[in-house]
């Protein structure tokens, strides 16, 4: 390859620090620009306007029976709402978090004063499967909770991984009670103002 | 290449990649004496990859079915982040394409570029023209609006007047008439066409790289003196080039972007009604004049279709040997004759069959047709063979060294000609629509916003007036938060609504709105809102301002137009009233306002004047919420590429100054 062509643009040795500074300016300026510009594109793939409006949905807990739950739709993800048994709730509390796979504690996952209700989105914390035991006639496991039909993951009254591969315990969603029989699940707390 | 790391060495010596780009990119000889009309090849290029990038993020959201179609496209411009900078973006740009390539094309015809042994570059161009054409127009058809759908309808019955043309049209269609079918399969050939122009666009570049770019002077040249590196020459005045389309470009985006659009295709499509007014785009305006002068359909269509053919025998049909027009005297004026008569077809094509030019002598639009579309076959036909023939060519300079035409003359013709040229076509302007009155908005011009509590007066009086009858489908109860209400405020107004909704034992049953639902119409369907409106439909508001010739003051005028005593000539039909500013004069709405209609929270009643004023602003906003984030956006855009053009333009007096003329 010859180095050189016919006329080349080659700095003038009196002002090389003006064309350089020149340069260097209009690149930036032009990939500044170009980042600009890729940025509408982008954010145009995250959640539009109205799906982050509908990012809460209120339940009524009312016609929840004791030892039922049921499943709504939180942001397109099953949320398994558990009005739970006393021997639900107490086998929950007596487990020691040294046999835990994720050690949390059962008053760490429900709401104070609010036992009865555990509120948890419905996804196996292995590969995103929904887990078998919500209705009463479903597999719920030897840990009394659910069970992962995908890869076997078992899950007790609490929530909590009992049995792998799934590495944590079923998430739980930001919610609030709005009343003792009405929850509100997408916000930690009722702003009043 | 001394400066290649290793690693680049080593691709390179297995795939060429690096040596081809400095081959092809820096090192390209280019004549040195290009002007700034070959800029816009440059420019196509750069244009075509904003159309596939913006394309690409649009079909993200958009659907293409016919239920959907029209309400994706307003959900993209309000719902999805950026939407409407991308529609505008890809809506704008087709015209911007359009405007780019003509020229482009036109610098070719002035400069003999096709000539010999350029003519498969240039025949490569118009195959790429073709494309675009249809690209552009099944684009069109996507948002499902009125000339979307009679667009789609006209264009493709083109196609019926070949052998088996009822049996083609059909199988253009997938049907009987333009419905579905047509509207996916349009789609799926929108994305793809664009990938075929890359691919033509690639052997327009490689005929290109053989010969090498014409010049202005149209000789070939002869020594290397002749020639300069394309890099950083050429890429740098690319740059400022590019700089000023993309202020051009924004403009349209962010302050004018329905400028070129038609109000009707705000309208959504409508099988059973063809809108009064029906035009193609601007661009195909020309081509669609010389259909319509010619009064028998076969051989319209053949007019329509040879006046683009015509151009892959242009090599041929010009038998003048001498390239550029600087050297053709004769040819010159042609030339400019040509182009003058393409604008005024595009005039033509833009005004109604019957439209009569009284400034012109009461010369009719037909017969203006008719003329006009002679002279642009006898351009190719005529004058291309005689004059290369009769012609007597000034002498060809021996280098592009040698100069020619001073500076100072260039810009005085190039001046002459653009006062000859906007004066020859100013008796072609105006519409054909009634003068409206013109009211004074607080969002029109630049730099205006919408006036708050003019904003909400006219929500009040869209809800205790208009509501009765017309919907705002296109927005939800939430979008109200715009106009200053809180969330309680929001919560409060939706659930004065009711939405049906399906209870645990699968009744249908009816529960309070929320902020999420749209703000629908109080009818559950047309035939409910038909039967009882006499029989006419109230339109949905969301865009009536966008969707109506006049847009605001439109709306303003209809509202305080109503006349109680209609003109002797007149007769009113049954339930009907008399409005000057209605299509027809007569409309089913009642004179829906009147003084002591509704009374403002501060207790004022507000005269009619002012009613019309607050609610026309109201659904300006329902129209185009996005107005003010557009321009603000806008600003700095534009403030962008100044700086960055500026920037340019002084990198490339730097780089330019050393290369002696």
């Amino acid at each position: 390859m010859t180095e050189e062509t016919l006329i080349s643009p080659s700095p003038s040795k009196k002002e090389p620090t003006r064309r350089d500074f020149l340069i260097l300016t209009a690149s930036a300026v032009g990939a500044g620009g170009a980042a600009y510009f890729a940025w509408p594109f982008i954010d145009s793939m995250n959640p539009a306007a109205d799906v982050l409006a509908q990012s809460t949905v209120d339940v009524d807990l009312s016609p929840i029976l004791l030892g039922q739950a049921i499943t709504v739709v939180w942001r397109g993800k099953p949320i398994f709402v558990r009005r739970r048994t006393p021997e639900e709730i107490k086998a929950a509390e007596q487990v020691p978090l040294s046999e835990l796979i994720d050690p949390e504690t059962d008053q760490a996952r429900v709401k104070k004063g609010h036992d009865e209700w555990l509120i948890v989105v419905g996804i196996c914390t292995h590969l995103g499967c929904i887990p078998t035991g919500n209705k009463p006639t479903q597999n719920r496991g030897k840990y009394g909770g659910w069970a992962c039909p995908c890869h076997g993951s078992l899950y007790d009254t609490s929530g909590r991984v009992r049995r792998g591969p799934a590495p944590l315990n079923l998430a739980i969603p930001p919610y609030t009670f709005l009343n003792p029989s009405h929850i509100r699940i997408g916000v930690e707390e009722i702003s009043h103002g | 290449m001394g400066k290649l790391t290793k690693v680049a060495r080593w691709i390179d010596y297995r795939l060429p990649f690096f040596s081809f780009i400095d081959h092809e990119l820096r090192a390209y000889p280019t004549p040195k004496n290009l002007n700034y009309w070959w800029n816009f090849g440059s420019l196509a290029g750069i244009t075509l990859v904003v159309m596939i990038l913006s394309g690409i993020f649009l079909a993200m959201h958009y659907e293409p079915n016919t239920k959907h179609a029209f309400d994706s496209v307003e959900y993209i411009m309000r719902n999805v982040n950026y939407g409407w900078f991308l529609r505008y973006l890809h809506a704008n740009g087709a015209t911007m394409f359009f405007i780019v390539v003509y020229i482009h094309m036109f610098r070719g015809l002035y400069y003999g570029s096709y000539k010999a042994p350029r003519e498969l570059l240039w025949i490569l161009g118009v195959v790429i023209l073709l494309l675009m054409m249809a690209t552009a127009f099944m684009g069109y058809v996507l948002p499902w609006g009125q000339m979307s759908y009679w667009g789609a309808t006209v264009i493709t019955n083109l196609f019926s007047v070949f052998p088996f043309g009822e049996s083609i049209v059909e199988w253009l269609w997938g049907g009987f008439s333009v419905d579905n079918p047509t509207l996916n399969r349009f789609f799926a050939l929108h994305y793809l066409f664009p990938f075929l122009i890359v691919g033509v666009v690639v052997l327009h570049l490689i005929a290109l790289h053989q010969h090498g770019s014409n010049n202005p002077l149209g000789i070939e040249r002869k020594e290397p003196r002749d020639s300069i590196p394309f890099h950083p020459y050429y890429t740098v005045k690319d740059l400022f080039g590019l700089g000023i389309f993309a202020l051009v470009w924004s403009y349209f985006i962010f302050f004018n972007p329905n400028f070129f659009g038609e109000p009707d295709n705000y309208i959504p499509a409508n099988p059973l009604v063809t809108p009064p007014h029906i035009v193609p785009e601007w661009y195909f305006l020309p081509f669609y004049a010389i259909l319509r002068s010619i009064p028998n359909k076969l051989l319209g269509v053949v007019a329509m279709f040879s006046a683009v053919f015509v151009l892959f025998f242009l090599p041929w049909l010009d038998t003048s040997k001498v390239r550029s027009a600087i050297f053709r005297p004769l040819y010159k004026w042609f030339f400019w004759g040509f182009v003058v008569d393409c604008f005024i077809l595009g005039c033509v094509g833009a005004h109604s069959p019957d439209y009569i030019y009284t400034s012109l002598g009461g010369l009719s639009n037909q017969t203006l047709g008719q003329i006009t579309t002679l002279l642009y076959f006898a351009f190719f036909f005529i004058a291309l063979p005689l004059l290369g023939r009769y012609e007597k060519t000034k002498p060809l300079p021996h280098s592009l060294s040698e100069p020619v035409l001073s500076k100072h003359t260039k810009i005085k013709i190039t001046t002459l000609f653009i006062f000859l040229f906007w004066g020859s076509l100013s008796p072609l302007y105006g519409t054909d629509a009634a003068p409206l009155p013109h009211e004074s908005w607080s969002f029109q011009g630049p730099t205006g916003t919408f006036d708050r509590t003019e904003l909400q007066h006219g929500f009040q009086i869209y809800k205790q007036v208009c509501s009765a009858c017309h919907g705002l489908k296109q927005l939800r109860f939430r979008d109200l938060a715009a106009l200053g209400f809180n969330s309680e405020e929001i919560k409060a107004l939706a659930a004065e609504y009711k939405v049906e909704t399906i209870d645990d034992e699968g009744n249908v049953i009816e529960k309070p709105a929320l902020p999420t639902d749209v703000i629908s119409g109080p009818y559950k369907n047309e035939e409910a809102a038909r039967a009882a409106n006499n029989g006419a439909l109230p339109p949905d508001l969301s865009l009536i301002t966008k969707a109506r010739e006049g847009g605001a003051n439109y709306v303003y005028a209809l509202l305080t137009g109503y006349e109680t005593v209609p003109p002797q000539d007149v007769h009113l039909a049954e339930g009907m009233h008399y409005n000057p500013f209605f299509p027809g004069g007569q409309i089913a709405m009642i004179p829906p306002l009147s003084e002591g209609l509704v009374t403002y929270s501060d207790g004022s009643q507000p005269s009619l004047n002012q009613m019309a004023k607050d609610v026309v602003t109201f659904l300006s906003w329902a129209a185009e919420p996005e107005l003010e984030e557009r321009k603000r956006m806008g600003y700095r855009v534009l403030i962008y590429f100044l700086v960055f053009t500026i920037l340019m333009g002084f990198v490339m007096k730097q780089v330019w100054s050393k290369v002696k003329p």
